[in-house]
């Protein structure tokens, strides 16, 4: 039973299963670096994966009233683009918000999230039942050019190439993004001082840094990361299709990556890929009966329970969330 | 006329209807020291944050190297080569001493931690410091981390540095090498001003003086031309007697003992370690240590709001003469026990008082247990509270006011007035001071004194060598957690109890491993 290919289609599965993670979780990391503790990372991944449906199925539709053949690569710019407009503007009014009008940090993320799936559900509901044909949409050609194999390397290297070269883009760009925003927050200026922002705004205020334009820039890109991963869940994971509610609780689990992989984007990297292993365990495992299988679903989240002790014990500063993390910011003034 | 490194010409600063600058005027030249002198709250900070970009002055010029400047924000205030080391440090703990240096710097090229490391070491040895620039913030002791503030102004390239209170927080040895230092960047021409209210340490280092009183600038002085009284005079308006009163303690006999007391931290960090002493009636027991010793924790203890792991702790009842142990009981069951001990704790407003509660319903804190009926009896707290406000002349709205809004130094007298109140037989008081003006930090020696003579034995936890020395009968020096000596204020010195908080027996071995 546990053959080889079994266990590669079991990675497999997990690495097609931790990428929406791994951007949600990268995307998150940023963000809280600069003391925002966004916790409408679930509804931004969810808007980030309805703007590229509804991107995608303008593109499409437009072509099929033109009587055209849709080109791949602008199936990918569309949909690129229409994800990354909707949740940086969802992380937009939760930068506005609570960096600007200084609201608390966790009722704000936690109505966006809300406000996100909200908005997710009408307008997908809203696509399904006037465009729908049975009651469904599958976006083929959008999500056939998301799914594109790297040509050579997949069929070239037996099980390894197929396993591990067999992935849409979208796979490979968030681990690229991860490593990217791993050597940004150690090795440059930058990320130098938007870390200072994250542990000490007072601090990085006297040093001349603009700690409010750190924080807009880095909630908002990092919200556009997000986003990326509630578009790789529907164009690639969800083959181009949608349905109320489906996107479950990935964001949540993004959320947990970050505690998990201790605020590092490096780390991120394999933490995404065992709990989407973990997330779908499950279904993997032979034989296993229906409270088996949700007491399973359950392990992500008791391990980010159990690492969350361990580092508090611990105690070891490197490890802590960054100081001022959910704080607004207010200069001091008499 | 070259050589002013900065001029401020009628600089005016209102906060609503606060004025807490009007019509400053002041020069600095360059290879000067100039000390600004004047009472809390008499607008020197505000007037310094004028001058690094935390605030904008309302009328009035500043001119850096005769040009006149406008200064919007930190980062114009290091464009004109202007550095503050503020008194509460801004550092990220987390990050090395040469990440903190280079925070908010744009850089040309490739930014390269080592080379910045390098840079760090330069500036350190040009001017005697002792840094490693790969150490955590977190990692370092106060003065340390003010040696990190002084070289990242000085690597920004500050020609005009502002120190706010730097001398508070060191030891009187850290302080003399800060002072060296501070006199090598005066030869290397530096126009340097120090914000302090220390009067000896403003004749032993500056060139000269400026004055301020309420936000009023007074006058600017030679520092040789200058002596304490003089000084004192300024700033206060009229003259003070500045002599603290000791009397001869009448017939001590001991209220407390103190026996090789341990306690740990969460993470198993001795915060005590073996302390023993005693404390005499009609006597003043001072502590000496630099911040976070273990003074607290002591205090605490006694007070029967810390956990120990060994030792004990005993009281003598005057009235009884029965030995009483207080380790391991609460302060309610400590109270119960007969044993009137009054507790001023450091965070005034956090463990003395409650902040938006009046003078009366903080001293109901003290005695709401008292009455049979279920309502409060709110008369003789509101006596009380009266009596205190009269006597120690407390400057309030009404008793009902909420505490928070008073001045430090009203707040501490509202807490000290109703601790005294209920005639304890053991007073504690950590810093009671700290945050003080002169006149009100008279007012409470006095009131110290006072419980002494009625033979009351008073645990005094303090920050300034002079007044420890001046004040109490005996001085216990504390470091690291452990009792470094137990001496006698009238014979020592401040160099002796200096050495005594860094060196203490054990720190010794720590420190020869």
């Amino acid at each position: 039973m546990f053959t080889l290919e079994y266990l590669m289609g079991f990675v497999a599965t997990a690495i097609i299963n931790g990428t929406p993670l791994l951007f949600g979780a990268v995307g998150e990391i940023l963000t809280e670096k600069s003391g925002n503790l966004n916790l409408g990372i679930p509804g931004i991944m969810y808007i980030g994966g309805i703007s590229g449906i509804i991107g995608g199925f303008l593109y499409e539709h437009a072509c099929e009233t033109a009587g055209i053949t849709p080109i791949p690569i602008l199936c990918i710019i569309v949909a690129l683009l229409a994800s990354l407009l909707g949740s940086t503007l969802i992380a937009l009014v939760y930068s506005f918000l609570t960096i600007t009008l200084k609201a608390n940090q966790n009722v704000v993320g936690l109505a966006l999230t809300t406000l996100g799936v909200g908005l997710g559900d009408f307008y997908g509901g809203s696509l399904l039942s006037f465009f729908g044909k049975d009651g469904s949409i599958y976006l083929e050609a959008t999500s056939k050019a998301f799914k594109e194999k790297i040509p050579f390397l997949s069929d070239s290297l037996g099980l390894f190439g197929q396993t591990f070269f067999s992935f849409g883009f979208l796979v490979y760009v968030a681990v690229i993004i991860a490593v990217i925003v791993h050597f940004f927050l150690k090795k440059t200026r930058v990320g130098l001082n938007l870390r200072a922002v994250g542990e000490n705004p007072a601090t990085a205020d006297a040093a001349g840094i603009n700690v409010n334009l750190y924080k807009y820039l880095a909630t908002c890109i990092g919200g556009a990361i997000a986003g990326l991963g509630g578009l790789y869940f529907v164009m690639d994971y969800s083959v181009g299709g949608w349905t109320n509610g489906g996107f479950g609780d990935r964001g949540w689990l993004a959320i947990a990556i970050v505690i998990f992989a201790l605020w590092r984007p490096n780390t991120a990297i394999l933490s995404s890929y065992i709990f989407g292993g973990l997330y779908v365990a499950s279904s993997y495992i032979m034989g296993l009966s229906g409270s088996e299988k949700e007491i399973i679903k359950m392990l992500p989240y008791i391990v980010t329970i159990i690492v969350l002790v361990f580092v508090s014990a611990r105690k070891k500063r490197e490890h802590q969330p960054p100081a001022s993390l959910g704080l607004s910011y207010f200069r001091e003034e008499r | 006329m070259n050589n002013v490194a900065i001029e401020l010409r009628g600089i005016t600063k209102c906060f609503g209807s606060v004025v807490a600058n009007s019509n400053v005027n002041l020069k600095v030249y360059k290879g000067e020291i100039l000390s600004l002198l004047g009472e809390n709250g008499s607008g020197k900070t505000t007037l310094m944050n004028m001058i690094s970009g935390i605030y904008h002055p309302d009328q009035g010029h500043i001119l850096v190297n005769g040009k006149e400047v406008v200064i919007n924000s930190p980062h114009d205030a290091f464009e004109y080569k202007i550095g503050m080391i503020h008194q509460h440090f801004k550092l990220v703990d987390l990050f090395s001493a040469a990440e903190n240096v280079v925070l908010g710097l744009d850089g040309e090229g490739r930014f390269k931690l080592d080379e910045i490391e390098k840079q760090v070491l330069e500036i350190s040895n040009k001017y005697g410091f002792n840094i490693d620039p790969k150490k955590k913030i977190y990692d370092m002791s106060v003065s340390e981390k003010q040696t990190v503030e002084i070289i990242k102004v000085l690597y920004r390239g500050a020609d005009i540095l502002i120190l706010d209170e730097p001398t508070a927080v060191l030891t009187p040895q850290e302080t003399q090498k800060l002072f060296d230092i501070l006199r090598r960047m005066r030869a290397d021409g530096k126009a340097i001003i120090i914000i302090t209210h220390k009067l000896h340490e403003v004749l032993e280092l500056s060139d000269k003086v400026a004055v301020l009183r309420r936000g009023e600038y007074i006058g600017t002085v030679n520092t040789a031309e200058a002596t304490e009284e003089s000084l004192t005079e300024m700033m206060v308006g009229k003259k003070v007697e500045l002599n603290i009163n000791r009397p001869e303690p009448v017939n001590p006999t001991e209220r407390l003992r103190v026996m090789n007391i341990d306690c740990k931290n969460r993470d198993g960090v001795k915060l005590l370690d073996n302390v023993s002493f005693s404390v005499n009636a009609g006597e003043i027991l001072g502590i000496a240590g630099i911040a976070g010793s273990g003074q607290r924790e002591l205090l605490e203890a006694i007070a029967g709001l810390q956990k120990l792991d060994s030792g004990s702790i005993i009281y003598n009842n005057p009235k009884t003469g029965a030995e009483e142990e207080l380790r391991d009981k609460s302060p309610l069951q400590i109270r119960e026990l007969g044993v009137r001990l009054s507790f001023v704790p450091e965070d005034r407003l956090g463990m003395g008082l409650v902040g938006n509660m009046g003078v009366v319903d903080n001293m109901m804190l003290r005695s709401y247990r008292r009455g049979k009926s279920i309502f409060l009896e709110r008369k003789g707290p509101t006596e009380l509270a009266n009596r205190i406000i009269q006597e120690l002349e407390v400057v309030t709205p009404s008793a009902e006011t909420p505490v928070r809004r008073l001045s430090g130094g009203n707040v501490q007298k509202v807490l000290l007035g109703r601790e005294i109140s209920s005639s304890p037989t053991l007073l504690m008081a950590a810093y009671p001071v700290r945050g003080l003006d002169i006149n009100s930090s008279y007012l409470i020696y006095d009131l110290l004194n006072e419980q002494k003579k009625k033979g009351v034995a008073v645990i005094f936890v303090g920050e300034d060598l002079d007044v420890l020395i001046d004040l109490c009968d005996k001085i216990l020096v504390i470091g690291g957690g452990c009792v470094s000596d137990v001496i006698d204020a009238r014979s020592t010195t401040k160099n002796e109890i200096g050495y005594l908080m860094t060196n203490t027996k054990k720190g010794r071995r720590a420190s020869d491993e």
